[in-house]
C-alpha cells in the first residue's frame, strides 16, 4: 500500500468545468427526455387515437362484466312470448314460471323495472312508463316502427328512427322495438348461472342443500355418487366453461414450470463451460457464449412460432419457447456466478484430496446454489406472466383462451373471469416463489 | 463424550439434509417426467413427430430467404419502421414506467424517510401492478382505443413501474443515510433531502435497472405487436398469417429482431458496467 503525499490541489479551473457539465446535463437530459416523448405523441397519434377511442366499450365492459340482463321478447313473426337470461335458448324461463316482475296475461305482458318504471306490452305497441319524464308509446307496424313521445325535447337516451325505437333511460333498463319484435333488457348485478347451468337440477341451491346433497345417499344420476355428480355439474357448465378454464390454466403453469426446470437443468452444465475459471478452452468458452447470446435473441417470440409450427398447440410447446430463451439468460447469470466465485474453498476442498466431482460438488456448488435458486425461483414468477402471453401466439393455454372470448366479445363476465383468474394465479406464483426463495436462501 | 454426541447429531443433521436434499430432487425429476408426459398428450401435435418437422418451417423460410437473394437486404430496411416503432413502444414505457418508479419507490422506502402509513400501502400497490400480466391490459385497452402502439405502451408502462419500483426501493433500503441528516440539520425539506443527498447516491443503481428493464421491454413491446399493438409484432403476424411464400419477409423481420435485441442487449450490458462495475451489472 503507497501513500500518496502530494494531495492533489482542488482549484477553481478544475472544479468549474465539472459543474458546468453537470449544470448543462441537468438541463439537457430532462429537455431531450420531453422532447423525444413530444416527437412520440405524434408518432403514436394519440391526438387522433384519442378521437376514435371509445370510452362505450369501456362501459359496456365494465357494466357486462358485472351485470347480466334478462331478456324478454314478444315476437310478431313466430308469435312467441319468451323471457331468458341473457336471450340464450338454453337459459329461457318456462312461461307458466315467471320471476315475478312479469305479469304475463295472454299474449300481453306488465314489466315492472322497478323505482317506478314499468313497461306495458299490449299486442303490438309498448308503453314505457318513465318517472319525471312521461309515457313513450311505441307500436310496430308492418313497415317499421310508430313513436309517440311526451311534449318537449328529446333526451338522448331515446333513439328514434324509422325502422327502430330503442330507449334506455338508466344503464339498467331497456327497450327496443323493431318491426318484427319487443325486446325488454332488465339488467341484474351478478354473474348468471355461474355455479351451474339453468338447465341443472342443482341450478338456485345453496351451499348447505349442495353439501346435504352430496352426502344424500339417493342419487340423482345412477351412474355417478352425487358428489361427483355436482362436481361434473359445475365443471362443464356450458356458459362459463369452469373445466376448460381451469385446463387453460392448468396448463399455463405447466408451460412456466417446466419451461423454467428445464432451463435451469441445461443452463447449469452450460454455465460451467461458459466461466473463464472452469474453462481454460478459449473456442469452447467464446461458443458456449454465443449459444447463450443465440438463445437469448431469438427470443421467446420466435422461438415459440417455430415450435407451434413444429408441435401445434398446448403446453409443451410453450414450454420447450420458455426452455430455450431462459437456458440463455440463466445460462448468462450462473456462468458470471460461477466467474465471482471465492477460489480459497475449491482449493481448500482440493486439499483433503477431493477428485474433480468432489470439488465441484463440495467447493463450487454450495457457493452459487443461492443465486442458482433465487435466480430459477425469479424467472419461475416472471414465466408465468411470459406463458400467459405465448399462449396468446397461439401456444394454447389461459393466454388463448382469453383472447378468444375477448374477440367473440359477447359475454364479458366471462373475459373478467378469466382476467381474474389469472391474475390470481400469478400473484399465488409470486407470492409462493418469494415464500420459497425467503426459506431456501435465508433459512426458515 | 461430549465430542462423541457432538459428532453423533452432526451426521444425524447431515443425513437429515441429505435427505431432504434427495427428495428435492426427486421431486423436480417427478415434475419433469409427469409434467412432459402430461405436455405430450395434451399438445396437439406430439413431440417425436414435431422433432422431425422442426427444422421444416426454418427451413422453409430460409430457403425463401435464399430464393431473394439480394433483396432480402431490401426488406430487412424495409420493416425498419416497424422496428423503431417497438422501440419507441418500448422506450416511452420505460420512461414513463421508470418516473413513476422513482415516485413510488420514494413513497415506500423508511431509510428515505417516507410517510409511514403510506409505505406498506404503495409496497402493496407495487405488488399488484407487478402481477398484472402486461398481456391483459394491452388486450383491453386494444378493445376500448383501437388497434395502435399506445395500448402496448401504456401496459408495459404499467408494469414496469411496479417492478423497478421494487428494485428501485431495495436500492433506498441501502444508502447512506449521512447526507439526509446534514441536509435536515441545514433545514432542508423532505423534497430537497430528496434531490440533494438521495438522488446522487441511487443514480447510477437506478440507471442500470432502467437499463435492463429497456432491454427486457424491448422483447415485451415486440410480443405485444403480434397481439395487435403495432410495431414489428404486427407485421409478423401479418408476413406469418400469409403462410407460404412471404418467407422470406418472415425471415428479414426475424433477422431484424434477433439484430435489434442483440444490440441492445451488449449497449446496455457494457453501458451498466460502466455505471456500477461489472460485477453488479447484473
Amino acid at each position: 500500500m503507497t501513500t500518496d503525499t502530494l494531495e492533489p490541489t482542488v482549484t477553481l479551473n478544475t472544479v468549474w468545468p465539472k459543474i458546468r457539465r453537470r449544470a448543462w446535463l441537468t438541463v439537457l437530459v430532462p429537455c431531450t427526455v420531453l422532447l423525444y416523448l413530444a416527437y412520440t405523441w405524434f408518432a403514436f397519434d394519440i391526438t387522433g387515437l384519442l378521437a376514435k377511442a371509445r370510452p362505450d366499450r369501456a362501459a359496456i365492459l365494465a357494466t357486462d362484466s358485472v351485470a347480466y340482463k334478462v331478456q324478454v321478447e314478444k315476437n310478431f313473426r313466430s308469435d312467441t312470448f319468451e323471457v331468458a337470461i341473457e336471450g340464450e335458448r338454453t337459459a329461457t324461463y318456462d312461461n307458466t314460471d315467471l320471476p315475478d316482475w312479469i305479469d304475463l296475461s295472454g299474449d300481453n305482458a306488465v314489466v315492472d323495472l322497478g323505482e317506478g318504471y314499468e313497461i306495458e306490452i299490449d299486442g303490438k305497441t309498448a308503453l314505457f312508463t318513465i318517472p319525471n319524464f312521461g309515457v313513450i308509446r311505441g307500436t310496430a307496424t308492418e313497415t317499421g316502427v310508430e313513436t309517440k313521445l311526451p311534449e318537449g325535447p328529446v333526451p338522448d337516451w331515446v333513439k328514434v328512427d324509422p325502422r327502430k325505437l330503442e330507449v334506455r333511460p338508466t344503464i339498467d333498463r331497456r327497450l327496443q322495438i323493431t318491426k318484427t319484435k319487443i325486446e325488454v333488457h332488465n339488467y341484474f348485478a351478478g354473474w348468471e348461472n355461474f355455479w351451474f347451468p339453468f338447465r341443472s337440477p342443482l341450478y338456485g341451491m345453496s351451499f348447505s342443500e349442495l353439501y346435504a346433497l352430496a352426502l344424500n345417499a339417493d342419487r340423482i344420476d345412477p351412474d355417478y355418487s352425487n358428489l361427483w355428480f355436482v362436481v361434473e355439474e359445475f365443471l362443464s357448465n356450458p356458459d362459463w366453461q369452469h373445466g376448460a378454464v381451469l385446463t387453460a390454466l392448468f396448463e399455463t403453469i405447466m408451460m412456466a414450470v417446466l419451461g423454467t426446470l428445464t432451463a435451469a437443468l441445461f443452463g447449469l452444465p452450460l454455465a460451467f463451460l461458459a466461466a473463464r475459471n472452469f474453462t481454460p478452452s478459449l473456442v469452447l468458452r467464446f461458443g458456449t457464449r454465443r449459444l447463450f447470446d443465440f438463445l437469448r435473441g431469438i427470443d421467446m417470440l420466435i422461438w415459440s412460432l417455430i415450435f407451434i409450427r413444429a408441435f401445434g398447440l398446448g403446453p409443451l410447446t410453450g414450454a420447450l419457447a420458455i426452455a430455450f430463451t431462459d437456458t440463455g439468460s440463466l445460462g448468462k447469470l450462473f456462468s458470471e456466478a460461477l466467474e465471482n466465485i471465492d477460489n480459497r474453498q475449491v482449493e481448500g476442498v482440493r486439499a483433503t484430496g477431493a477428485n474433480q466431482l468432489q470439488r465441484y460438488r463440495f467447493g463450487v456448488i454450495p457457493q452459487i446454489l443461492p443465486v442458482f435458486v433465487s435466480q430459477v425461483l425469479y424467472y419461475l414468477e416472471s414465466n408465468t406472466r411470459s406463458a400467459t402471453v405465448i399462449g396468446a401466439l397461439g401456444a394454447g393455454g389461459i393466454g388463448l383462451l382469453l383472447v378468444e372470448t375477448m374477440k367473440t366479445s359477447r359475454d364479458w363476465e366471462n373475459t373478467s373471469y378469466i382476467i381474474i383468474l389469472t391474475i390470481v394465479v400469478v400473484i399465488l406464483m409470486d407470492q409462493m416463489s418469494s415464500w420459497l426463495r425467503r426459506k431456501l436462501i435465508e433459512g426458515r | 463424550m461430549a465430542v462423541a454426541a457432538l459428532e453423533q447429531e452432526i451426521l444425524s443433521l447431515r443425513k437429515h439434509r441429505q435427505l431432504y436434499s434427495l427428495i428435492g430432487l426427486l421431486l423436480v425429476v417427478a415434475v419433469l417426467v409427469s409434467g412432459y408426459s402430461k405436455a405430450n398428450s395434451m399438445n396437439s401435435g406430439g413431440f417425436l413427430q414435431g422433432l422431425s418437422k422442426f427444422f421444416d418451417y426454418p427451413g422453409e423460410i430460409v430457403a425463401e430467404a435464399i430464393d431473394a437473394g439480394p433483396a432480402f437486404f431490401g426488406q430487412i430496411l424495409h420493416f425498419l419502421p416497424a422496428m423503431m416503432e417497438t422501440l419507441n413502444i418500448a422506450l416511452v414505457a420505460t420512461l414513463l414506467g421508470g418516473a413513476g418508479a422513482v415516485v413510488l419507490a420514494m413513497a415506500s422506502t423508511r431509510n428515505v424517510d417516507s410517510w409511514g402509513p403510506l409505505i406498506p400501502v404503495v409496497r402493496r400497490i407495487m405488488d399488484v401492478m407487478r402481477a398484472f400480466p402486461e398481456l391483459i391490459i394491452a388486450l383491453f385497452l386494444i378493445f376500448v382505443l383501437g388497434s395502435s402502439p399506445v395500448p402496448a405502451m401504456i401496459a408495459v408502462a404499467f408494469h414496469t413501474a411496479g417492478a423497478l419500483g421494487k428494485l428501485f426501493s431495495e436500492v433506498n433500503d441501502n444508502i447512506d443515510r449521512k447526507p439526509i441528516e446534514g441536509l435536515s440539520a441545514c433545514g432542508a425539506n423532505w423534497l430537497q433531502r430528496i434531490r440533494f443527498a438521495v438522488l446522487p447516491q441511487v443514480a447510477p443503481n437506478y440507471l442500470s435497472y432502467f437499463l435492463l428493464r429497456l432491454e427486457i421491454n424491448v422483447r415485451a413491446s415486440a410480443i405485444l405487436g403480434f397481439v395487435g399493438a403495432g410495431g414489428i409484432g404486427q407485421e409478423l403476424r401479418r408476413t406469418i398469417g400469409w403462410g407460404k411464400g412471404a418467407g422470406d419477409e418472415t425471415a428479414a423481420i426475424f433477422v431484424l429482431l434477433f439484430i435489434t435485441i442483440m444490440i441492445i442487449d451488449q449497449l446496455s450490458s457494457w453501458l451498466r458496467g460502466r455505471l456500477v462495475g461489472s460485477s453488479r451489472a447484473h
